[in-house]
């Protein structure tokens, strides 16, 4: 107990200090040596690589940044853990797979060692992520060290050309598209796209088509959630609805590049900053990655918008799509039913339950340092990090944006699409019931992946995702998924 | 003739053993036990290697092919489906993904199942050959339907309206791809064997794919066969197939799978049937030119008979491996679009990725099966042709 109160005093102290950040001798965790498991770069692990060497001279402490794609994160944290081979010490990755990391307690609760962490400032992490990405079963288990909202990503220049306003709607982004597509966008001489998706399967694509279903499916609030009845627990996925969803989603791919299906999103950033398409759907990355002058071809011609919305939304009782009006969609504006999708959560640190105390410690000091203002206000205006604005400070400072090379206009416009996602009444929340990878990485992607290689039709499409939901609920028991299910969105029934 | 001091004449008393050497009665009886235990001394470690490192993760894995996997507080444990995981395959959520889409029987595919049933017949029908008891035709008839549903399956997936399963894709890259490569390797090989210019060159060349990693092979043609941005794009541009994609298209993809494939394994074929023609007594070659054969001829009834075992041999081992596919799927395409290129191996490692254990033990399970079908069926047709007199 003693030890552990001196640990403790040591991971305030260094915590304390590297907000003032001298110089030691020598640090509190010397010899220490901490492994940490996250997804291959450069996004993500760039950052962490970075600055653990400086990290190492403040504390002592050695950080090993171990990467594995990012189809293959789940399972090594997973099996790492499971077969208690604990090998990494901490983790940084996806917060929605909660469920499966801490009700086994293979995740360290983190909630005192936060509540104790001044230099982390928590209040000032947006409260979604804070209050809602960090927590499971009301504990807290991970720091924050990226936020994460997909919008719509446009050319500012190609659009005024063209006398079209950014899209509102899914069918607006389409006519967008189609006009724009074929067309010299970045004037080497070669016809670009009109709209660029990273489509391909094992990646991180599944969330992409959600975006699209997110308006078709969620009206009533973030409460009503989008992916299964309050109620039954049915898969929502089997309404007209999502078929529509899926319509317009396949139908982007008409003014897409030829090979779109193998792009994943190091693609398709790769080629909106070279100028090559009109519009594309991502996280936050695309905003910072536009102003690096290594890279972008598209500087202060790039804008963002929440992701466009619908006229019709599903009615769960009748499983139709019915028309916006008051009732149908109290959150729409003129008409159009906006639902900003916090697809995946924003990637932050855990740490294995079993590491050692003073592995323990170090690592989260580590996790600790990287989200803390200092450091984190820089690493969110570099694209290459991966990391988007999360805390309450790097909406409100335009210095930050401004410093980094992004014009106040687009900077205003970024955070601007950002916050409004972040306040929408009607987010979408990603799912967080136990196994939800295998709902969402397995069944989903499959599905969508051979939909989009015309191995199925959206009819076949709909079936199996259903079906395979289904028996996934089936197989880990109805009540307790509903139960989760409802938890997750703070329902009480 | 013998050199050497004489044997000495054995004590009275005692015999010589074996090896020739002297011992009294209870040392010849210690020896003799060595002799006995040696054998097993020197089985056993081989007989528990074997044990360990085949037969035992063999039965295990049949165990965890009927259990899914559990995470549970401080570790996992395997919770028991019985024969779930089979079920799902075969007639479950994951039939479409393992055997492909059934089509409905359409008037081509009514005539392909026609063709299929009376094949079936006929071999059936067919007089068991004397001597043969009753066994035989149970195996007959056994082999029968097994390839009736082979032929059935293939007939309704990949005929249209049908969309061939992971089993199917697996099938057509093991038919396809020995096929290519034996075909392609014996070329070669015929002609590295002649006496031109070059030809210890052009050896080394064709041998040069079989010593990159399949991964690396992957990775290059992934490039090569990018028609936007790999080394030919100009050419593809100037063709005006710039904006076309193998990658989107199902049977695009799985031809640019199985020419990496044909690349990798062709030198392999190459180098072995080489060695085969190479090591033909050229007596007989030389009786065929005096005799006035032509090459065609020569080949057919001279060569052809020689390189007969080396080639089924050859075509075996392919077979073997061929339906282990995995990493050119992998790496070229991630097994899609959609799930178009993805073999066996690869399905039962996406599934192993995403922990489905007994999913992916079960698929490896089928595999085996149909692998030892195909194999002892490939085995049953060239030991009759290679032992039946022409």
């Amino acid at each position: 107990m003693k030890r552990r109160l001196s640990l403790r005093m040591a991971v305030l102290w260094a915590a304390g200090t590297l907000v003032a950040g001298p110089a030691w001798a020598a640090g509190p965790f010397e010899g220490v040596s901490v492994n940490i498991l996250t997804f291959t770069g450069p996004q993500i692990a760039e950052p962490l690589q970075r600055r653990a060497p400086d990290f190492e001279k403040l504390t002592g402490a050695k950080i090993n940044v171990i990467t594995v794609p990012f189809s293959d994160l789940y399972q090594k944290m997973l099996t790492d853990m499971a077969t208690r081979t604990n090998s990494y010490h901490a983790f940084v990755f996806a917060p929605q797979w909660l469920a499966d990391f801490a009700t086994p307690g293979y995740l360290e609760a983190l909630t005192s060692r936060v509540a104790a962490d001044k230099a982390l400032q928590w209040q000032d992490i947006a409260p979604f992520f804070r209050n809602f990405s960090a927590v499971y079963a009301g504990r807290n288990y991970t720091v924050p060290v990226d936020g994460d909202f997909q919008m719509v990503y446009y050319r500012t220049d190609l659009l005024a050309q063209a006398g079209l306003r950014p899209p509102e709607t899914w069918d607006d982004y389409l006519k967008i598209a189609a006009a724009l597509d074929k067309k010299d966008l970045n004037g080497d001489g070669t016809p670009d796209f009109g709209s660029c998706i990273a489509k391909k399967r094992n990646a991180q694509s599944y969330w992409m088509v959600w975006s699209v279903a997110g308006s078709f499916l969620q009206s009533q609030g973030t409460r009503q959630g989008s992916f299964f009845d309050l109620d039954t627990m049915k898969p929502l996925v089997g309404s007209e609805a999502f078929a529509e969803a899926l319509r317009v989603y396949v139908a982007t791919g008409k003014y897409g590049p030829p090979d779109e299906l193998n792009w994943d999103v190091g693609d398709s950033r790769s080629a909106f900053v070279t100028g090559r398409c009109a519009l594309t759907v991502d996280w936050g990355d695309i905003g910072t990655l536009a102003i690096d002058p290594k890279t972008s071809k598209v500087m202060d011609k790039v804008g963002a918008v929440i992701l466009p919305g619908t006229h019709r939304v599903l009615d769960r009782k009748t499983g139709k799509l019915v028309p916006c009006d008051r009732t149908t969609c109290p959150y729409g504006v003129h008409g159009v039913n906006h639902a900003p999708y916090a697809a995946f959560g924003g990637w932050s640190g855990g740490i294995n339950a079993a590491a050692p105390p003073r592995v323990k410690d170090a690592a989260y000091a580590f996790l600790s340092y990287m989200s803390q203002p200092a450091q984190s206000n820089v690493d969110v205006t570099i694209g290459i990090t991966g990391f988007n604005p999360y805390r309450t400070s790097q909406f409100k400072s335009l210095d930050l944006w401004l410093k980094a090379g992004m014009s106040r206009a687009a900077a205003q416009n970024y955070l601007g699409a950002i916050e409004a996602s972040l306040n929408s009444p009607n987010m979408v929340l990603d799912l967080r019931i136990p196994q939800n990878q295998r709902y969402q990485q397995v069944v989903l992607d499959t599905a969508v992946a051979k939909l989009l290689a015309r191995q199925t039709t959206i009819d076949q499409a709909v079936t199996e995702i259903s079906e395979g939901w289904e028996a996934i609920t089936n197989e880990l028991g109805r009540d307790k998924q509903l139960k989760a299910y409802r938890e997750t969105l703070n329902v009480q029934r | 003739m013998t050199t050497g001091r004489p044997r000495e004449a054995p004590a009275v008393g005692a015999r010589a053993s074996p090896s020739g050497s002297v011992l009294t009665g209870p040392a010849r009886a210690l020896t003799a036990r060595l002799g006995q235990q040696a054998k097993l001394l020197f089985l056993w470690p081989a007989v528990l290697m074997l044990v360990f490192l085949s037969i035992f993760p063999l039965f295990v894995s049949v165990y965890v092919s009927l259990t899914r996997l559990e995470f549970v507080p401080g570790g996992f444990a395997l919770r028991w489906v019985g024969l779930a995981n089979y079920r799902k395959l075969l007639f479950g959520i994951e039939q479409e993904h393992f055997l492909g889409l059934l089509a409905g029987p359409s008037p081509v595919q009514q005539v392909a199942l026609g063709v299929i049933a009376i094949g079936l017949v006929v071999v059936l029908a067919r007089a068991p050959r004397p001597g043969r008891a009753l066994s035989g035709l149970l195996g007959r008839s056994l082999w029968a339907v097994a390839g009736g549903a082979v032929a059935w399956l293939l007939a309704r997936t990949l005929l249209p309206g049908g969309r061939p399963g992971t089993l199917v894709t697996t099938l057509t890259y093991v038919g396809v791809g020995v096929a290519v490569q034996y075909g392609l390797g014996l070329g070669l090989a015929v002609l590295c064997a002649q006496q031109i210019a070059g030809r210890r060159f052009f050896r080394v060349v064709f041998l040069l794919p079989m010593m990159i990693t399949p991964v690396g092979i992957a990775y290059t043609f992934r490039i090569l066969m990018d028609l936007g941005k790999g080394p030919f794009a100009p050419a593809w541009r100037g063709l005006g197939l710039a904006e076309v994609s193998w990658a989107s298209d199902p049977w695009g993809a799985r031809i640019a799978v199985m020419i990496g494939d044909v690349w990798q394994w062709t030198p392999f074929m190459f180098v072995v049937l080489l060695a085969a023609l190479e090591s033909q007594p050229p007596e007989l070659l030389e009786a065929a030119t005096v005799d006035g054969a032509d090459r065609w001829q020569t080949f057919w009834q001279i060569t052809w008979p020689q390189i007969a075992p080396v080639t089924a041999t050859l075509v075996l081992i392919r077979i073997i491996e061929a339906f282990k596919i995995v990493d050119l799927p992998n790496v070229l395409t991630s097994g899609g679009p959609g799930t178009a290129t993805e073999s066996l191996t690869l399905h039962a490692f996406i599934a192993w990725r995403t922990l489905d254990l007994g999913g992916s033990a079960a698929v490896a399970y089928l595999l085996l099966l149909v692998v030892t079908f195909a194999v002892v069926a490939y085995l049953r047709l060239v030991r009759r042709r290679l032992t039946e007199p022409t």
